[in-house]
């Protein structure tokens, strides 16, 4: 691995140590009555934002509330950010082709288990709605979008990455640069 | 020939017709086009406007807030009168608000509203205002927009002169209008009136928080009514200048008895030299009883107290206190400019408006230049005193305010006018007429060291043909007047919520960025509050029921209530769960002899209700909450006295 690749590893891990502090995404919701806006920030350890007043408005739809015990992801989810913070910084250090290949393999895999988990988490909000719910529209399900935007009945909804998501996937995408560079480009 | 010749005459009347047109509307000027008065006062759908404008009500007993330019009505702040819409005065926690001596005092005559102020400047955190009826001053919580501070003022006949606040707001005053019997005996004959009768000067001391307000001091005065008042500033900082009439002190016709004497007086009050001499013990101690209400968002309910005895200082064991500057003709305003030198009279029946210097005040104090004394208060001869007439500024001179640019503007009741002139020269510069009849004006700051001279309110007595008839009663209005020219220029005008006496504006954002939305159900503390739905509960002591209620969009918890008996008294206690802006939740019940309740997010209230007959009544939200507001509903069981029926309650069972 070249010498110039491992520094950039160990700065990219070091980037990611901001995702501990700062939220991962936030779902941002629009409609006529709230003109500033209703928003919901997911950290790595919480929730933040107007999260009992969409969890209020949800109860029309049947949609469960929304509280932080109910995830157990945000009890170990910022442990693997640190664990993948520390290995990358050993990869660094033993500097090995290899090495690097398996870190950036778990990383990009744990990215990709942790936006299937948000999906499926949004799916089941989104459809096992409470049969006895004030509102009820056949066929309508209220899942919000993974990433983009979306109309719900009255509210326009918005799924993007926030500061902490931005360096995380900032920190995948020059990883998978390297990746590329170490593997593709500079085969010895 | 013929022909030519009537073609000339129809010519000629035709021209005399249009300059006839031309001309007409003698009285109405300075007008601009319609379109161009228009965009002056048009504030865009959603747009706010740029200032607040708190106007009494008068009679109504409340405060209402306009937004200026538009003349938007914003909001009606209840204050001295019950208000069964928001439950004013009918909850169990605003009742004891409106308590008195005198009892639950459930109207009064509210005023003069009064900005508080930081180094003279109007600074947004709260507004007062009085009570002219049963004498008290009220604090609204600019915050809130909630009356949240009422104070009884003891010995006083009537508090007109109130509550007008010094540069810093360590105290709002309070002169009474009606002289009586306040030392001693009160039961004697009216006719004993120059004997017997007398007024007070109240000083209130504000404190730094609602709850602090407290009587500090009060002045003896001789039996004359109290009509105005005005904190000097900058130059004349530490004095308080109040307008009296009836110096004649008659107690029978006073429209006649009380106009008689060509000078009444425009008293100075050195009220730093007041502490002093307060201070120094020289009040006496004065057996009083006086009420005060304080309201607290922690428990959302109001506490009153009784306070005994006040502070009494009388003028003829104080030298250097007060002195009395002969002014013409029953003077309303006491208007102090923002420099603090000139104190503007306007004597009601005067036919010029006399401006008297604080400067030149001193001096003649300083030359004992008295022309006589009453009661001790020394006179100063008002040649001596005077800075200049303003000559035939019109008639009836009611009320002074500044714009900051060297113009003085005097509404005229009797002429219907406002008039422009100039400090210094006291040349009139310029009028407006006003429909009809003009109480007194406002512009933002214009009794402050700063005034913002961009509009001037006109606050009207009489509208007769001005809106679309409504009968007999009549609304009053206000007009407005731009005032950021050379010349007044008429805005428009619009029908207001009682009679206002005065209105004080302010720049939006002093009051907009600080806004409470809602309150933390956390931090409730009511003794009856439920913070969740699972501790919602109904109790029984006696033959007294509690229900511990709460509302969230769109239920009440409980909702179906039974084993109440006939002759229980039920107090529903309703907490609001709801944690979002402008959620409020409404409850009001059938056949109660109250009112309902307005309840806000985070907050509790309670209403009584007296179960008198068996039957079932249903109860529901009377604020459109969601779109399952309609659903918002629930029914209470009243059942005969000794029925066997146990309490229950339940929801979505």
């Amino acid at each position: 691995m070249k010498k110039s690749s491992a520094l950039i590893i160990a700065a990219v891990s070091l980037a990611m140590i901001a995702s501990l502090f700062l939220p991962l995404w936030t779902i941002d919701l629009q409609a006529p009555q709230y003109p500033e806006g209703l928003r919901m920030h997911i950290w790595l350890t919480k929730l933040s934002g107007d999260v009992s007043t969409i969890s209020g408005l949800n109860h029309y739809i049947g949609m469960k509330p929304i509280s932080a015990e109910m995830f157990p992801e945000f009890g170990y989810m910022h442990y693997i950010v640190m664990i993948l913070i520390g290995t990358g910084i050993i990869t660094s250090l033993i500097s090995k082709r290899w090495v690097f290949g398996v870190w950036f393999t778990v990383f990009f895999l744990t990215a990709l288990i942790g936006m299937y988990d948000f999906w499926l988490w949004e799916y089941d909000y989104g459809h096992n709605l409470d049969p006895k719910a004030p509102i009820k529209i056949p066929g309508m399900s209220y899942q919000p979008p993974l990433i983009g935007c979306k109309e719900l009945l009255n509210f326009y909804a918005c799924s993007f990455p926030a500061s902490g998501g931005w360096v995380i996937i900032s920190s995948g995408t020059i990883s998978f640069l390297v990746f590329v560079r170490e593997f593709f480009l500079n085969k010895k | 020939m013929k022909n030519l010749k009537s073609i000339i005459l129809f010519s000629t009347l035709l021209i005399g017709v249009a300059a006839m047109i031309s001309c007409g509307g003698g009285g109405k000027k300075a007008h601009i086009g319609a379109s161009d008065a228009a965009s002056k006062v048009y504030v865009a759908p959603g747009q706010w406007d740029e200032f607040y404008s708190f106007l009494s009500g008068g009679f109504s007993g409340q405060v209402s807030v306009y937004g200026l330019p538009s003349g938007r009505l914003l909001k009606v702040i209840p204050v001295f009168a019950v208000n069964a819409e928001n439950g004013w005065g009918f909850s169990e926690e605003s009742k004891p608000m409106l308590q008195s001596t005198h009892g639950f005092v459930p109207w009064d005559d509210s005023h003069h509203p009064e900005l508080s102020m930081t180094n003279g400047k109007t600074d947004g955190r709260w507004l007062f205002i009085n009570s002219n009826n049963t004498p008290r001053i009220a604090r609204i919580n600019l915050k809130t927009f909630k009356t949240e501070e009422i104070l009884e003022i003891p010995n006083s006949g009537g508090n007109h002169s109130s509550p007008f606040a010094t540069e810093n707001t360590e105290y709002v005053v309070a002169g009474t209008r009606f002289s009586v019997p306040i030392l001693g005996n009160q039961d004697v004959p009216i006719n004993s009136y120059k004997e017997n009768f007398k007024g007070t000067i109240t000083f209130v001391k504000v404190g730094d928080d609602i709850g602090g307000m407290d009587v500090a001091f009060q002045i003896l005065t001789p039996g004359f009514d109290w009509d105005l008042a005005r904190a000097g500033r900058n130059a004349s900082t530490g004095w308080f200048f109040f307008s009296c009439y009836n110096s004649e002190q008659a107690h029978t016709l006073l429209e006649a008895n009380a106009s008689q004497n060509d000078k009444d007086f425009i008293a100075a009050i050195n009220w730093r030299l007041a502490e002093k001499y307060v201070a120094e013990g020289k009040a006496k101690q004065v057996p009083s009883q006086y009420y005060h209400n304080v309201w607290s968002h922690e428990t959302h309910s109001a506490t009153s107290t009784i306070k005994r005895n006040t502070l009494m200082l009388d003028p003829k064991d104080c030298p250097g206190l007060m002195y009395l500057m002969p002014c013409p003709k029953s003077p309303h305003g006491s208007d102090v400019d923002p420099s603090g030198e000139y104190i503007v009279g306007g004597g009601k029946l005067a036919t010029v408006i006399p401006v008297f210097s604080f400067s030149k005040m001193q001096k003649a104090i300083e030359a004992k230049d008295f022309i006589g004394e009453v009661d001790g208060i020394p006179i100063l001869k008002y040649e001596s005193v005077l800075a200049g007439e303003v000559q035939k500024p019109g008639l009836g001179p009611l009320h002074t305010e500044f714009d900051g640019k060297g113009f003085a503007y005097t509404s005229m009741f009797v002429s219907s006018e406002v008039v422009k002139w100039k400090l210094g020269t006291w040349e009139v510069v310029d009028r407006m007429p006003t429909y009809y009849s003009i109480g007194h004006l406002s512009i933002p700051g214009g009794g402050s060291v700063e005034p913002d001279g961009k509009y001037l309110l006109a606050m009207n007595k009489i509208t007769k043909d001005r809106y679309l008839p409504t009968g007999p009663e009549l609304a009053q209005s206000a007009q407005l007047i731009d005032i950021s020219g050379e010349k007044m220029k008429m805005l428009s005008d619009f029908p207001t919520v009682g009679e206002p006496h005065y209105a004080q504006g302010i720049k939006a954002d002093m009051i907009s960025k600080d806004q409470v939305r809602v309150f933390r159900i956390e931090d409730n503390k009511h003794p009856y509050v439920t913070k969740t739905e699972k501790e919602s509960r109904v109790e029984r002591k006696g033959k007294t029921v509690h229900v511990y209620m709460t509302s969230i969009r769109s239920h009440f918890a409980p909702d179906n209530i039974e084993g109440i008996q006939q002759g229980d008294t039920v107090y529903f206690h309703v907490t609001n769960l709801e944690q979002d802006w402008d959620t409020p939740h409404g409850f009001a019940i059938k056949g109660s002899t109250n009112a309902e309740l307005l309840i806000m997010p985070g907050e509790t209230s309670t209403l009584k209700f007296f179960a008198k007959d068996v039957g079932i009544y249903p109860f529901y939200c009377t604020d459109f909450c969601s779109a399952l507001h309609q659903e918002m509903q629930g029914y209470l069981r009243v059942s005969p006295a000794g029925s066997s029926v146990p309490i229950s309650y339940s929801t979505g069972k």
